[in-house]
């Protein structure tokens, strides 16, 4: 006999009055869901504009925004496997898509997403895969004998390191690259769409939602990809500083690379994160503006309960501040990293008070309810639905990177 | 064609190939659209029959009567005729076969669902002979006066 | 007549050239399975609720749960009852404490004492799905797990559901919950097991004052449809186009 667990109980409170079957049935993964898949198309749209657009103050971040954005791929997925009450049938989603329903598509995208990002992965390295196979030839110990044969697995047996066969990866990159942007913005796009079609949900419904979550998304990725960057550039010309010594040319080269990368990086984040602050100010303003019956409940929700995280949070911290320190001239690593952090911080708490803010009232337009965010898990639910489950996801990437940057390095500097 | 260009792309049909064999396997043939719409009817058509089979519990004052017809008579005079016998018996389920299963709520609280006297405009409530619970005669139960098969006291 | 049925073909070749998609369209059916899949079209289930009638004795409530072993003592249910309060000022009072299961033995509303001189209207409705001719939660299920039948309840599939709760966030009504035992949605079925034997619901066999019923739309002598047909009824929440097929007989604009 299974114990009896109502989904969502432990962690809602309800007030006023609350239809009875009504709870935050969607919680803390169903925000680090679209957070993630953010993360993974803002890294791809970001290698592409190198690759596509011929950006090349992109090109060192391309390649490692590129690598970065397999390690988020699977994590993408993560939250929606904690959170479904029957994991092992997700895989229904394949085998019975109902494409009226905005998740059915998911399977399908998220898989063609997954195919165009390795492939682009493998043409941009299939030359240094070759390089590999024969780099650790003389090398008989077991871990090289093991790599070894790893990179020819790789290469699936392409080994034509002919011009004629170079320029044709080149081609498909950028062909890669070119499909990859419209399916990234779609494969979150329709994440907004997921949500922007309930027409149950007040807040939820709005044609505005899967534009925003694409510019958001792109603004979190380039934010992680930047991030992610400055801290290992540091970690190199730190480890360079102590092998060699503080005033080294090479620790000067480094740090010089990195600034100039994350300069020209940091204008594209501020150009999509000007399009998300007004298409977001402009949903709000809509609804202010054309007052449907279901205002008054969202009114109380967004300037009352839930103001600290909407306006302090989310648009003050997460929007204005960045804003304000990426327009500030001479930048410098350590603002650009609290810009960073905030800016992450900030589509966080657009994703929390799009799905937690969406349930904290009820249909009944008469109550409200509040999530309490599990911190320590008693259950394998309030594990998986909870600060944990949250804390679980949101690092894997960073492992899975480790893992994966030592087969496809993404950060060789020159 | 023979460029290796395709290669990622022979994987990735291997990989839907191996999709499909297994969503071949995996999903019951009688999977499909049974109606008029994608939208509404797109499903497994036996699950149809896991829903018609779910036991029936609740069997209906009808059943009583085939053993208890006194009992069905004596409270169809009365003013309790309306009430269903498993609403207080509680669900008759295999009962025939089964007698000791059913449990009586003689509660106090199963007789003020009705009888708590609620002065609600246009509400049928309000016609319901009604009284308050806290002065009329608390923790007494109510078959201690009143029969429910025959309720009035009158009639007692 | 002859605008709908050329919107009845339009709509039938859409949604068979998107039926063309999922690979198990192109198989033959069996004749048996065409006669199930056609279902018995002269049928249409629908509801009708007078609110008028309903005392908030809440047996509908308990019969429904134990008809269909919704654990009894958890805070969801499929079927419920609410109770309205209206004052002379304006203020208005709404509760359905454990979904009205034990009914309403107090006057106190929460631990609000309400003085009696003071209501002006008061009254209980009860809720359930809504079998809509257009549900909002069939359109979303992601993999087919919910759907109607072609007598127009809308039911589940508790093999196939994944549990990812897309359902429940759709249904402007709130019917639905994860089921606490299969870890399923779960909502009314119309006690589909019943009506399909020609019994009444649980709930509408339950309640002693007829404030619930259950009929066959499409059979005009349908005691239930003569009274659909010639009364003044309504739905909830007509503004989703669900088109909801729970008619109230006594609807009040203070009801959710």
């Amino acid at each position: 006999m299974e114990p009896l667990v109502v989904h969502g109980l432990s962690w809602t409170t309800k007030e006023l009055f609350t239809y009875p079957n009504e709870f935050i049935y969607w919680s803390i993964q169903i925000v680090m869901y679209p957070y993630m898949t953010g993360l993974v198309a803002g890294a791809f749209v970001l290698s592409s504009l190198y690759h596509v657009f011929g950006q090349h103050d992109l090109k060192d971040m391309a390649r490692f925004a590129l690598v970065f954005s397999l390690a988020l791929l699977p994590v993408a997925m993560m939250p929606l496997l904690f959170h479904l009450q029957q994991p092992l049938r997700g895989v229904n989603v394949m085998f019975t898509p109902h494409f009226t329903s905005a998740i059915a598509a998911f399977g399908i995208v998220f898989s063609t997403y997954a195919i165009i990002v390795l492939s682009e992965i493998w043409f941009v390295y299939r030359e240094y895969f070759i390089e590999q196979t024969v780099a650790l030839q003389g090398n008989k110990s077991l871990s090289a004998t093991l790599r070894r044969w790893t990179y020819h697995v790789l290469v699936l047996g392409a080994y034509d390191r002919s011009p004629e066969a170079m320029a044709k990866d080149k081609k498909a990159i950028k062909l890669l690259a070119a499909i990859g942007i419209p399916v990234a913005c779609f494969l979150h796009g329709y994440a907004g769409f997921i949500f922007g079609s309930v027409k149950a949900n007040a807040l939820w419904m709005s044609p505005l939602m899967p534009v925003i979550f694409i510019m958001s998304a792109i603004v979190s990725g380039i934010a992680l990809c930047m991030l992610t960057y400055i801290v290992i550039m540091e970690f190199k010309s730190l480890s360079t500083a102590l092998a060699k010594g503080r005033g080294d040319e090479s620790v000067q080269v480094i740090k010089g690379v990195a600034m100039d990368v994350i300069s020209k990086t940091s204008r594209y984040l501020l150009g999509f994160l000007l399009a998300a602050i007004i298409l977001e100010l402009l949903d709000l303003i809509f609804r202010g503006y054309t007052a449907m019956k279901s205002w008054d409940i969202l009114r109380s929700v967004m300037y009352g309960k839930d103001f600290v995280n909407i306006f302090v949070l989310q648009y003050g911290l997460g929007d204005l501040v960045p804003l304000v320190l990426l327009l500030m001239p001479r930048p410098t690593i350590r603002r650009t990293i609290i810009t960073l952090l905030l800016v992450l911080f900030g589509v966080f708490m657009m994703r929390w008070n799009v799905v937690i803010g969406g349930q904290a009232f009820s249909l009944s337009f008469a109550g409200y309810m509040h999530y309490n965010l599990p911190i320590i898990p008693h259950s394998v639910e309030t594990f998986k639905e909870g600060l944990l489950g949250a804390l679980t996801v949101g690092s894997t990437p960073f492992v899975l990177f480790w893992f994966i940057n030592k087969f496809v390095p993404s950060l060789r500097y020159r | 064609m023979k460029s290796h260009v395709w290669r990622p792309l022979y994987l990735a049909l291997g990989a839907i190939a191996l999709l499909l064999v297994a969503r071949k396997l995996m999903v019951p043939a009688d999977f499909g659209v049974h109606g008029a719409s994608f939208t509404y009817n797109f499903y497994r058509l036996a699950s149809i029959d896991d829903w018609k089979n779910m036991p029936v519990h609740y069997r209906g004052k009808d059943t009583c009567t085939d053993c208890h017809e006194d009992k069905v008579k004596a409270i169809n005079a009365s003013p309790h005729a309306q009430i269903q016998c498993e609403n207080c018996h509680g669900p008759a389920g295999d009962h025939p076969d089964n007698p000791e299963l059913l449990e009586i709520d003689r509660s106090r609280a199963l007789c003020l669902r009705c009888h708590t006297g609620l002065p609600y405009p246009s509400s049928h409530r309000a016609d319901l002979p009604g009284v308050d619970p806290e002065n009329h005669n608390p923790r007494t139960e109510c078959a201690e006066c009143h029969n429910p098969h025959n309720p009035d006291l009158e009639a007692m | 007549m002859s605008t709908s049925r050329r919107q009845f073909l339009k709509s039938a070749l859409a949604s068979a050239a998107v039926t063309a998609l999922p690979l198990s369209a192109f198989r033959l059916l069996s004749p048996a399975e065409v006669r199930a899949a056609i279902g018995d079209a002269r049928v249409r289930w629908a509801f009708l609720v007078d609110t008028y009638k309903c005392v908030g004795c809440g047996l509908c409530v308990k019969a429904c749960k134990r008809e269909n072993e919704v654990p009894y003592d958890v805070p969801v249910s499929r079927t419920w009852v609410e109770r309205y309060v209206v004052l002379k000022n304006g203020k208005s009072y709404i509760e359905s404490p454990n979904g009205g299961r034990d009914g309403y033995t107090s006057p106190k509303i929460g631990e609000s004492n309400i003085n009696p001189d003071e209501i002006v209207k008061a009254f209980f409705v009860p809720k359930l799905c809504n079998h809509c001719e257009k549900p909002a939660c069939v359109q979303v299920c992601p993999v087919g797990a919910t759907y109607q039948t072609n007598d127009g309840v809308v039911l589940i599939d508790r093999k196939w559901c994944i549990g990812c709760g897309y359902c429940i966030m759709a249904c402007p009504y709130g019917v639905r919950f994860f089921h606490p035992v299969y870890k399923v949605a779960e909502k009314c079925t119309f006690c589909y097991h019943r009506i399909s034997k020609g019994l009444k619901a649980a709930c509408v066999q339950a309640c002693p004052f007829g404030a619930r019923q259950i009929g066959n739309l499409k059979d005009p002598n349908d005691p239930v449809t003569k009274q659909i047909m010639t009364q003044r009824v309504s739905v909830l929440k007509e503004e989703y186009g669900t088109k909801p097929q729970v008619f109230y007989i006594g609807l009040d604009a203070n009801v959710r």
